[in-house]
């Protein structure tokens, strides 16, 4: 069972890996605001998995807000690029 | 090792695979469009689903893993058209011929709400 975490984790950070170098190189702001929504999601999965590898059930609580604030920030991002804010 | 363990364990593999692929997609795709087709839902599948297996693995979880995984099913999709409306608006191309770039002049012409904004940027 624990080899099948570790897997998770280590195709997690690589996505996370692709996601930075996204991140940091895309040609407009748009490609970096969705490399950001990326690695949120990656995030949150990876704090829920963290938990159950620690037996901590509030890095789900944790996963819950960090998922929401990053859903608003996308969101918000969006809006002022097509210039309604 | 019980039923639920099987179950969880299968659903893992699923999730960080899914999650490593929009994470590639992200890397490797040409223009912004395919981006945000690779980049939201392959990740919204493998977000669910690991969260799912991390629910059949630890029982006592499984309300709180419902609930995020309704979050991420509304939140995810929300994004991704609210990204590619701003980038429509901001006069992004696809990854086209340019022989091509006037059919998308055409279709520019036909929705209005661009138009507007062309005639705001000429004044």
């Amino acid at each position: 069972m624990i080899y099948v975490i570790y897997y998770a984790f280590i195709m997690m950070a690589l996505g996370m890996i692709f996601s930075a170098i996204r991140f940091v190189k895309g040609p407009t702001a748009a490609d970096r605001t969705i490399a950001m929504d990326t690695l949120t999601t990656i995030g949150v999965a990876a704090l829920v998995l963290l938990g159950y590898m620690f037996h901590r059930f509030i890095y789900v609580d944790v996963a819950l807000v960090y998922a929401v604030l990053g859903f608003i920030g996308v969101i918000v991002i969006a809006r002022y690029l097509e210039g309604a804010l | 090792m019980s039923i639920l363990e099987i179950i969880g364990g299968i659903l893992l593999v699923i999730g960080s695979s899914f999650l490593f692929l929009g994470g590639l997609g992200i890397f490797r795709m040409p223009d912004i469009y395919n981006r945000l087709q690779a980049g939201t839902k392959a990740t919204t599948l493998g977000g669910m689903s690991l969260v799912l297996g991390v629910g059949f693995l630890e029982t006592d979880w499984i309300w709180k893993s419902l609930i995020i995984i309704i979050f991420i099913a509304y939140s995810n999709p929300i994004s991704s058209h609210a990204l590619a409306r701003a980038s429509y608006h901001r006069g992004h191309y696809p990854y086209i011929k340019s022989k091509e770039k006037e059919k998308m002049d055409a279709y520019r012409e036909v929705v209005p709400h661009t138009k507007k904004e062309e005639k705001e940027d000429k004044a």
